[in-house]
């Protein structure tokens, strides 16, 4: 099937909730094998930091979980696109899918981290340029939240957090770089961020595995998800009561 | 073209919830400042120094609470309808009216910047980075605020929520004006703050009226 | 393995409380998804089933 043909099959919700199903299924098993895996490799066998002893563990859930919070940030800035110039319906699910999920995510990115700095750098909380950029990533994910509520018409809801999640992707590169360039000129001279010696591969790839999991479960509860709101938003069909049996 | 920038300063002028309360907000704060965190006795070199931060975030706030104005009036009125369904596209009669208000609004501020910036503390031979940071950076907060106002016209009682959608969007802007500012005080140079300024301006102007464009049609079908 | 025994493994070499809050956090957002999204699905179908009755007129709306 061509790209095209995928493209205009998208566009019918009883399509996409049948091939809903194997990717979602496929992503669950991915999720569960995967992130078992990185869970004992990240607890047991991966080895303590030099320096941070085995707080750095932390880090096999923060770096994943703020990696994933600031993608499917930009995954609904695609979708408000795809949503403004294909008219596509399920675009506004998608978005609605990954809301709660992204939020939950940057929540756990901005916990991690602070967990992990307190044994790590003495603070629970230190303000530079990655903890301020995943701040403002949670209050851009609350602002189309916030709109959401305030709007009553679905097809209006849609349209308004699609439009917000573009301006939202737009300014992210911009905000990210202002506030890595604010946080170089106000770091502490006694450590410095930005220099790290490189990581060896028993390090970094627990992280990976760990990275790849999030991404495969956030596949699996987003698809669940959207499969849900189709079932919702087209209650009053035929396929649809065929399904519930 | 230039008639209708001068009809749109005029009718925001009147407005008085566009330019006079919001100009009447940022001096009470400025007074708040200085009785709650006075720049000259006791702590004088840090409040000094946070002088041109309060300054910008302050800006911020009073540039909020002008937006909240922007279009309420004519959506209410019905026209925005009008500008919708006018010939010529919406996002040039859009970049008239922003301009407008950042005629009316961020240069005005950008003027009074001398007395603010004395006001607050800050150092009179700053006092020219001060004017060059609003200079530059007021048109972003205007550019980038009307896209939030657009989008939150429809509701009654939107001011928070305004601001919850726009603030983010203005750290950028407040990043690199306060540096700007708190480098001059400390001696540092450092121009980039200045320039950097003038890119999320330059965006701004040349995005927002798109932005703001779709805001504002998808407002109208909530009518 | 990096630990030598079981206790050792869960004192996590005196951070015990950072990484198991940590942990403990993922746990939990990992588990609210899932658990949210599975209600979702399963309340949108329940909700369609009980209208077919409706329809049906097997039951009162």
């Amino acid at each position: 099937m061509g790209l095209k043909t995928f493209w205009h099959k998208l566009g019918s919700p009883r399509w996409f909730y049948g091939i809903a199903n194997p990717w979602r299924v496929g992503f669950g098993l991915a999720a569960a094998l995967l992130l078992s895996v990185g869970l004992v490799w990240a607890l047991v066998y991966a080895p303590p930091d030099y320096q941070q002893g085995n707080a750095f563990r932390i880090f096999y859930i923060h770096v994943p979980s703020a990696m994933i919070a600031q993608s499917i940030y930009i995954g609904m800035g695609v979708a408000g696109l795809v949503l403004f110039v294909w008219r596509m319906k399920l675009a506004d699910v998608a978005i609605a899918a990954c809301l709660p999920v992204g939020m939950t995510m940057t929540a756990l990115a901005l916990f991690s981290g602070g967990v992990w700095g307190k044994p790590t750098w003495g603070t629970w909380w230190e303000w530079d340029g990655r903890t301020v950029s995943t701040l403002v990533l949670l209050f851009l994910y609350i602002g189309i939240y916030a709109l959401r509520q305030a709007i009553m018409d679905p097809e209006l809801r849609g349209k308004a957090s699609a439009l917000l999640a573009i301006v939202g992707t737009i300014n992210i590169p911009i905000i990210k770089y202002s506030v890595d360039w604010w946080a170089t000129l106000h770091q502490p001279a006694t450590f410095t961020l930005t220099e790290k010696p490189a990581m060896p591969p028993e390090m970094y790839l627990p992280a990976l595995v760990m990275a790849l999991g999030l991404y495969s479960f956030v596949g699996y509860v987003i698809l669940q998800r959207m499969q849900g709101l189709v079932l919702e938003r087209e209650a009053r069909t035929s396929w649809v009561r065929e399904l519930a049996g | 073209m230039w008639r209708l920038l001068k009809r749109e300063i005029m009718v925001m002028w009147r407005a008085t919830g566009v330019i006079f309360n919001p100009l009447m907000f940022l001096f009470l704060a400025v007074m708040l400042f200085a009785v709650g965190a006075p720049p000259s006795t006791g702590g004088g070199s840090a409040v000094a120094s946070y002088g041109g931060a309060i300054l910008w975030i302050l800006v911020l706030l009073t540039n909020l609470l002008s937006l909240d104005g922007l279009f309420r009036r004519d959506y209410d009125n019905g026209m925005i309808e009008q500008m919708a369904t006018a010939p010529q596209p919406l996002f040039m009669l859009l970049l008239m009216r922003i301009s407008a208000h950042w005629i009316a609004v961020g240069l005005l501020l950008t003027l009074l910047s001398p007395l603010l910036g004395v006001l607050l503390g800050v150092s009179v031979n700053a006092l020219v980075v001060v004017f060059l940071t609003l200079l530059i950076g007021t048109p972003a907060l205007s550019f980038l605020g009307a896209t939030g106002a657009a989008l939150t016209v429809s509701f009654a009682r939107s001011g928070a929520l305004l601001g919850l959608l726009i603030l983010p969007l203005y750290l950028p802007t407040l990043i690199f004006g306060a540096t700007a500012i708190h480098d001059q005080v400390n001696g540092v140079d450092n121009p980039a703050a200045l320039y950097w300024l003038a890119v999320v301006s330059i965006l701004a102007i040349g995005l927002g009226p798109f932005a703001c464009a779709m805001g504002l049609r998808i407002s109208l079908e909530m009518q | 393995m990096a630990f030598e025994s079981l206790p050792d493994f869960l004192a996590m070499g005196g951070h015990a409380l950072y990484v198991w809050l940590a942990y403990g956090a993922f746990a939990l957002v990992l588990a609210v998804n899932l658990l949210a999204a599975r209600r979702l699905k399963s309340r949108a179908l329940r909700e369609i089933r009980f209208q077919a009755r409706v329809d049906r007129k097997e039951t009162c709306d």
